[in-house]
């Protein structure tokens, strides 16, 4: 009589031990991942921003290859359609005949209209001033093509089977320049255009953080002065340029 | 005396109204062929590209819309501001607004890039945007729409029809003024960029819906073999030739504003005189035959009597419309952005040059799939519901008409 009451202490501490090892294996990545993401990450308080110096840019294009390279993005042979987050634009003053050649991306405005036109809240600009368009939300309905000035995005006209783990792309939905938003939350502090503009171009570009004064950034643009394309917009964005 | 009208189902039994229903079906197939085609192979099968990012189908799309609000014009009317006379043709009013719409959002939905996200569309808003607020303001049409029709056909209703009818007219004024604020609020685009395009869409409405509801009114009643008095009829022509005269005002004075700011001369000289396929359908489809000759057509004091001029000048409204939002939405896109003031500008990606745009097959059949969907529910629902007066016939639109019908004829004829 006394075997029959006895409960079966082994069964209930194994169902007991696994009941709790499955929910640490569950829950844990999620806790060390945002451990991690908090260490390396952006910094807190910055506004990241690039700053292009026109006079010395040069007609290389290390740039737009580098970008292209590291985000995964690839020409179709269909220039209409083929996504460029970053290009150069040659320009000729209409009345001096000076040119000038420049590398023209998302401008990471203050005030993006293409954030304030998404009507699902896809566009949407990061604590550190990087526009990014949420890959899950985007409709692909392409108002915020129509509201950029800068032609600084594209939109993904055809199925794509080779994106990178860290620069997701999809048919049917709008991108731009991030920033290499991937590197920053790794913690580096450069972007793969900034790098090429070094390594095999002319040096003419400066990647950092335009909140902080004593930035290699903040310090050019202190001593030389930098000008926004299209500053009559009041768009303020984190893209200046030396030269125009 | 008090008119009673009476209103009856359409028999739809007929080889024509089968037809017409093939017809339709079809017409939405090639929709749903061109939905099936762009979510397969995507955009690039289209003519739109990262330059023009809108195409025909918005022209379509925006037209339907437009005309939507435009439709329930009658109905305003009849509710809004007493009229008796137009009270008979308010149920049709109504249901065309909804069908259009119907018709003008399938277009819309269809061409995101991503069509299975709609359930995204409905859950996220970003309240700042226009683009949310027309998703409320359309469906929020549809919903109050369709409550005006209920108190219409609903004999123990009718009494709260006023105050729903005013609901609707205030609430369409300002579902096209968010249409016309869809282009109105895109600061950076030198042919937007102007709060006037929301009146303009306005009135644009008022034409354009009145135009499809004038045809749609001119055929039914026509295949149906129910007598429509001249009568009404002048009116409805009097006053649509009074809408498209207030289209041309807001065009004018759109042009004539932005020809007097210099940096805006380059966009003006591009729409009113070397933009090729743009300035052509600007002159020829939008001005030329899509408003003076129509309104040349309207108020002839002869040819305005004939129901094939009206109807005539109708269906060149209509083309004239569509010529119109196609010069609005692709011609405002092919127009190079002004990244740099006083610059040429020349890149890999259009900078400095007219973007191309050639509207592809699949961008007709969506569009037509949207026109045929908005018509198809029309023929469906005027057979089962009573949308239709029996008769409009002069005596039953006007009861101090019928006597003097023979010289009513002669006085009205020359509005």
């Amino acid at each position: 009589m006394s075997n029959e009451c006895k409960p079966d202490l082994s069964r209930r501490r194994f169902i007991t031990g696994a009941v709790g090892a499955v929910a640490s294996l569950t829950v844990a990545p999620g806790i060390f991942l945002m451990q991690t993401t908090a260490q390396a990450g952006t910094k807190p308080g910055a506004r990241w921003g690039l700053l292009i110096n026109t006079n010395v840019c040069g007609d290389c294009n290390a740039c737009v290859t580098a970008c292209h390279k590291e985000n995964g993005v690839s020409s179709m042979n269909r220039p209409t359609t083929d996504a460029q987050w970053i290009r150069k634009v040659e320009i000729t003053d209409k009345s001096t005949g000076h040119t000038r050649s420049l590398p023209v991306m998302c401008q990471h405005c203050e005030h993006p209209p293409c954030v304030d036109v998404c009507p699902t809240g896809a566009s949407f600009r990061r604590e550190d001033g990087i526009v990014l368009v949420n890959k899950h939300t985007c409709i692909g309905c392409r108002y915020c093509m129509m509201a950029c000035p800068y032609k600084a995005r594209s939109f993904i006209h055809e199925p794509l089977t080779d994106q990178l783990p860290h620069a997701p792309r999809g048919k049917g939905t709008v991108e731009s320049c991030t920033l290499c938003v991937h590197r920053i939350d790794q913690g580096q502090r450069t972007t793969a255009c900034v790098e090429a503009c070094h390594s095999e171009g002319n040096g003419a570009m400066v990647f950092g953080d335009l909140n902080d004064p004593n930035s290699e950034i903040s310090r050019q643009l202190a001593e030389y002065g930098g000008t926004a394309i299209r500053a009559d917009l009041g768009l303020n964005p984190g893209v200046r340029y030396q030269g125009l | 005396m008090k008119l009673k009208t009476h209103f009856r189902e359409v028999e739809g039994t007929s080889k024509g109204y089968y037809g017409l229903l093939a017809l339709l079906v079809f017409g939405i197939g090639l929709g749903l062929l061109a939905a099936a085609l762009k979510s397969t192979y995507g955009h690039h099968i289209t003519g739109m590209n990262n330059h023009v990012v809108w195409g025909l189908p918005h022209v379509f799309a925006i037209f339907l819309i437009v005309a939507a609000s435009g439709a329930l014009n009658v109905a305003s009317i009849a509710s809004v501001f007493g009229r008796k006379a137009y009270k008979p043709l308010a149920p049709l009013s109504g249901l065309l607004a909804i069908t259009l719409l119907a018709g003008g959002l399938a277009i819309l939905v269809l061409d995101l890039g991503r069509p299975d996200r709609l359930i995204v569309a409905m859950t996220y808003y970003n309240f700042k945007s226009i683009f949310a607020w027309n998703i409320f303001l359309y469906t929020g049409f549809m919903a109050i729409v369709a409550v005006y029709l209920w108190f219409m056909l609903e004999r123990r209703m009718n009494a709260y029809t006023t105050p729903v009818g005013f609901v609707a007219f205030i609430w369409r004024l300002i579902l096209t003024t968010g249409t016309g604020s869809i282009f109105g609020f895109l600061v950076a685009r030198e042919a937007y960029d102007a709060a006037i395009l929301a009146p303009l869409f306005i009135a644009l409405s008022f034409s354009l819906g009145l135009a499809v509801f004038l045809l749609v009114v001119m055929a039914s009643f026509a295949w149906t073999d129910r007598p429509l008095g001249d009568l009404i009829l002048k009116r409805l022509k009097n006053l649509l030739g009074v809408f498209v005269a207030a289209v041309l005002y807001f065009v004018t004075v759109y042009h004539l504003t932005n020809l007097y700011a210099t940096r805006l001369h380059g966009v003006e000289a591009f729409i009113l005189l070397n933009g090729g396929i743009y300035t052509f359908l600007f002159w020829v489809g939008q001005i030329a035959l899509g408003s003076l000759l129509p309104l040349a057509l309207l108020f002839h004091p002869v040819w305005s009597r004939s129901r094939a001029v009206i109807g005539a000048a109708c269906g060149l409204i209509i083309l004239g419309g569509m010529a119109q939002l196609y010069v609005i939405i692709i011609g405002g896109q092919a127009y190079p952005l002004d990244l740099f003031p006083g610059h040429e500008a020349s890149s890999s990606f259009f900078d400095g040059v007219v973007a191309p745009y050639t509207p592809a097959a699949v961008e007709w059949m969506l569009g037509i799939g949207g026109v045929a969907l908005a018509l198809f529910m029309v023929a469906v629902a005027v057979k089962f519901l009573r949308f239709l007066p029996e008769s409009l016939a002069d005596d039953k639109v006007d009861p101090h008409h019928a006597p003097q019908q023979a010289t009513g004829e002669a006085t009205t004829a020359s509005a």
